[in-house]
């Protein structure tokens, strides 16, 4: 009886959703030609993709609604969430873990083609990325969709200062990621007064007003034509030939990712990273308890932007060619669907989200197309499914001995 | 001799044509449990708003006193983690907890503005910060086991049960080492025995030493704990004195006949 | 002054449109208090509609006063119903998450439909059939307005003044304003809110892809990405004007039309969206209540 009663909601919402996406998905015109498609089979496609979803959904309710729920964290686990925070609760499956992670990382260019490295090192450039995204999203809770501002200081940094000034990559490396940061603080000062949602907003704003001035200010970044040429990172003044060079950049990703992992835990596990939650979970009681608001956002904002500004130099490194259709709204609406989509605040989901946001278009060729739809659909899923992101954050805990504080981890 | 902490004048407070507070005075002294009192809509909460920064209020002065010192400070105008690091600590009447935080740490966020470390300290993780992490832990633990929440120091904050959120809240604001406690109706939707509770663990955090400014509906709770009564009742203060006083004061009793005959 | 009245005349077309669109940003923000990224897309596929609708009529060979009333109404029923399918999938199942996850969501969504509309149909620009002639009577005045303006002009008027007296007098639109005033008590008083809400996403869906419309046959064609700058300069409009204030979002759009006129009239069209990016954060930094809306600080 409720079977039948869904099965009949469900092909109620399939015909909605083929009148609903008639025109744009069935008609296809041709105006020079004055030629009018008829494509029927996609109206077939989206009832029965439509009924699918509808009935998949719905068994997806009803078995969250039939599940007992567990007390701990008050959260159903994904079985994937579950087995990572296993193996990372456990000293030694912890250790057996980073081993093989390690022996797989250095190994990786050498087994696979130099295509594939460069790849991997996007990938990896991703992961940082999110990793400082993280921190001001996922740990603060300041939605910043203009994340790709500072990347766009960092790449610009490095392309102009050896343009102009013949500066070497490791010097402007931390040139870059300082310059962002002071981007993060005066962006930051004015902006961070503001309401959430406001404030995404504005950071969009800044976004793209970089990028406009990068676009039409030819005389200082010449436009939209860009800056090739770019020298690639070098080592003691060693040179490269271009197999060695996608080598030596792949090793130098997968150090900063490693400094940045550490780094960004230490931050989590401390002082500030508590008061970035706290900021996140409720801004009045925050600062009713002694933490300075503006202070605590502004260094998210700028410690976020750090990163943006590092990357941004590995970037225009990497691909020796920067211009500023490399960094449109859209640059940071892809890493804002990393972080979602590996969880807010969890430093392995946000690796795992990156990897598998960046690779997977990569390797299943018939999906790249259909990567900037399903980053979107990502967005909507995570926020209405699974808010937590694929692995969510695990809380720190700590043991006492009764009556006898000192404490151990 | 008590020496004063607190001393409030004429604060007075507008939203837009309202008048939430009109002239307000108020002092408490130390080791003190001071009762704000009065119907639904008076201007208690408004009032604990302006006095912690949360508001600016519109007009009067707030004093603080700092202990061994003579001369008083003015929180007016400060911001509300100042105010904090001063030396006033709240609870909320709506429950403001940090839900996705442990029990332990919501306490320890507590510690927060009496302790340093920053992005330095936490990256290199150095002995300083190491030592001053231990401290934190340490204090926020035995300010658990106070309120009674040991056990439950590593669950999530939204997990607990209302009365045992209320307490947390209490924690965490203890956990700043106030000079003067301020508790928005905290035996607000507690059960009795909870109620009950709450009165020993007030008068056993008030016999450390610890001021209190409390805000509460339940009259027994009221006149069990407090030294003075202040009532408040359209934005006006209507009264003030000992318990005693205030179950005999003709104002009061209208201002509460008032509100039932209202309801 | 031939000049200055036909920037001023573009000015009011310019706003007229962005009036349009920023009703939509306000309504659901006055009720519903999330701004809804993807309307600017609803704006976009409302566009696309007519542009598929006339294309095929014109093709079929109608006449063109027909072309015009069907597409016209083709992208307000779809528009509509769009807006009406996004808010129950993307933001009613977030009514009580923390505040951020339905702006999240609405970024998703406008994403999604960005990329729905380039994979369905093309990325390219499509020119959009001719739909409103250069009227005769109109010659002497056509240097400084064109006949397009014109129809946009009286067209917003009519829309406006057709809202207006929705609002005021119809219960449907007495709800809404209940509802913006005070969510809880509109329930207590018997209002459905979940309708109220759908309401005014088929309201300002419809509203949008009128603008989305009139647009693309005034600039004569048309993108999948056209959604992403006219959504947010007309969110620009309305938070110049009070963001969930109507009579504001109307102000702030005209307000925001002739500036952007006059100064690329005047100065340069270089920087033209980086002007109005940078109203944008300049209001939302100084005066986030907008010209018409009311300051609020939170109770605590
Ligand atoms: N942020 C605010 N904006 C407008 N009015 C407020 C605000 N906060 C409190 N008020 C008003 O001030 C008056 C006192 O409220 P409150 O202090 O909460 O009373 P109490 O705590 O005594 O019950 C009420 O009329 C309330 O509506
Ligand atoms: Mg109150």
């Amino acid at each position: 009886m409720v079977l039948l009663k869904e099965f009949k909601k469900a092909l109620l919402t399939s015909l909605w959703f083929v009148f609903l996406t008639f025109p744009i998905v069935v008609i296809k015109v041709d105006p020079i030609e004055r030629t009018v498609f008829w494509r029927w089979q996609n109206a077939f496609y989206m009832a029965v993709g439509t009924f699918s979803i509808y009935l998949l959904v719905k068994f997806y309710q009803h078995r969250k609604e039939n599940q007992p729920k567990s007390s701990d964290a008050g959260e159903n686990k994904l079985p994937i969430s579950s087995l990572i925070h296993r193996i990372l609760l456990n000293p030694v499956q912890r250790n057996i873990f980073i081993g093989i992670v390690a022996a797989i990382s250095i190994v990786f260019p050498h087994i696979f083609s130099t295509y594939q490295t460069n790849v991997m090192t996007t990938a990896l450039m991703y992961v940082v990325l999110g990793l400082g995204l993280n921190i001001v999203v996922g740990l603060a809770g300041l939605l910043d969709l203009g994340f790709v501002a500072f990347y766009a200081v960092g790449a610009y940094t490095y392309s102009l200062l050896n343009l102009h000034f013949g500066l070497g990559f490791w010097t402007v490396l931390p040139i870059g990621g300082l310059l962002a940061a002071t981007f993060g603080i005066l962006l930051g000062f004015p902006v961070l007064r503001l309401r959430g949602d406001y404030l995404a907003i504005v950071t969009l704003g800044f976004g793209e007003i970089i990028r406009l001035i990068l676009e039409n200010w030819g005389k200082f970044s010449k436009g939209p034509s860009g800056i090739s040429n770019i020298p690639r990172p070098g080592f003691f003044g060693m040179h490269f030939n271009l197999e060695q060079s996608v080598l030596y950049t792949y090793y130098l990703m997968i150090i900063l990712v490693i400094v940045t992992i550490f780094i960004v835990n230490r931050l989590q596990d401390s002082r500030l990273g508590r008061a970035w939650i706290a900021l996140r979970e409720d801004e009045i009681a925050c600062q009713a308890m002694g933490i300075d608001k503006r202070k605590t956002k502004l260094v998210a904002f700028s410690l976020g932007a750090f990163w943006a500004g590092i990357v941004g130099v590995m970037f225009a490194a990497k691909t020796t060619f920067i211009n500023p259709a490399s960094f449109t709204f859209l640059e940071s609406a892809i890493i804002l669907s990393i972080v979602v989509l590996g969880g807010m605040g969890s430093i392995v989901g946000v690796v795992f989200g990156a990897l598998i946001l960046i690779l997977l278009p990569e390797y299943l060729r018939a999906l790249s197309e259909y990567r900037m739809l399903a980053f979107g659909a990502i967005l909507v899923c995570m926020m209405i499914f699974r808010p937590q992101g694929l692995i969510s954050n695990i809380r720190r805990t700590y043991k006492f001995e009764k009556k006898s504080p000192p404490p151990v981890r | 001799m008590k020496q004063p902490i607190l001393n409030v004048t004429n604060l007075t407070m507008d939203f837009g044509g309202i008048r939430a507070l009109d002239s307000v005075d108020l002092d408490v002294n130390s080791g003190e449990i001071v009762a704000l009192i009065g119907p639904n809509g008076a201007g208690k909460t408004t009032f604990f708003n302006c006095i912690t920064g949360i508001y600016q209020p519109t007009g009067g002065d707030i004093l603080l006193s700092l202990p061994n010192k003579s001369k008083k400070v003015s929180l007016k105008g400060l911001k509300p983690n100042k105010v904090t690091e001063r030396g006033l600590a709240r609870t909320f009447q709506n429950i403001r907890l940090f839900p996705k935080m442990t029990v332990l740490e919501n306490v320890m966020i507590g510690r927060h503005c009496r302790t340093k470390a920053f992005i330095f300290g936490a990256i290199f993780r150095t002995a300083a910060t190491r030592r001053e992490e231990e401290s934190i832990l340490e204090t926020s633990y035995a300010i658990l086991e106070k309120v009674g929440l040991a056990e439950h120091a590593n669950e999530f904050a939204d997990n607990l049960s209302y009365g045992a959120q209320r307490r947390l809240e209490i924690a965490r604001a203890l956990a700043t080492e106030p000079l003067l406690l301020l508790l928005d109706e905290p035996a607000a939707g507690m059960n009795p025995q909870e109620t009950l509770d709450l009165d020993h663990l007030i008068k056993q955090i008030s016999q450390e030493g610890q001021a209190i400014l409390l805000i509460e509906h339940d009259m027994q709770l009221v006149m069990s704990l407090s030294d003075r009564i202040f009532v408040m009742d359209y934005g006006k203060k209507i009264a003030q004195g000992t318990p005693a006083e205030i179950r005999a004061n003709p104002a009061v009793i209208k201002a509460y006949l008032g509100e039932e005959v209202d309801a | 002054m031939d000049y200055f009245i036909e920037l001023f005349f573009s000015g009011l077309t310019r706003g007229s449109i962005y009036a349009l669109i920023a009703l939509g940003y306000t309504m659901v923000y006055g009720i519903i208090g999330l701004i809804n990224f993807a309307h600017g897309e609803i704006y976009m596929i409302g566009a696309f509609t007519a542009f598929i609708v006339a294309t095929v009529l014109s093709v079929y060979g109608f006449p063109l006063v027909s072309i015009v009333i069907i597409s016209g109404l083709a992208a307000v029923v779809w528009a509509s119903s769009y807006g009406y399918t996004i808010e129950k999938i993307a933001y009613k199942p977030l009514r009580h998450a923390p505040r951020l996850s339905p702006l999240i969501s609405a970024i998703g969504m406008s994403i999604f439909l960005q990329n729905y509309v380039l994979l369905a149909q093309t990325s390219d620009f499509l020119p959009f059939p001719t739909l409103f002639p250069d009227l005769e009577f109109m010659e002497p005045i056509a240097h400084i307005i064109g006949t397009t303006d014109v129809i946009i002009l009286v067209t917003t008027i009519v829309v406006m003044v057709l809202l207006t007296l929705i609002i005021k007098f119809t219960k449907i639109g007495k709800a809404m304003r209940a509802t913006a005033q005070d969510r809880t008590m509109a329930t207590l008083v018997g209002i459905n809110v979940n309708n109220v809400i759908s309401a005014t996403f088929i309201v300002g869906s419809g509203l949008a892809a009128i603008g989305g419309m009139l647009v693309a046959a005034h600039i004569g064609q048309i993108n999948f990405y056209i959604g992403f700058l006219a959504g947010i300069k007309a969110f620009t409009a309305a938070v110049l004007g009070g963001i969930g204030s109507i009579p504001g979002a109307v102000l702030g759009s005209f307000v925001l039309g002739l500036t952007e006129s006059f100064a690329t009239g005047y100065v340069s069209s270089d920087y033209e969206d980086v002007f109005a990016f940078s109203l944008l954060v300049l209001i939302l930094i100084f005066k986030p209540s907008g010209l018409l809306g009311r300051a609020s600080n939170e109770k605590v």
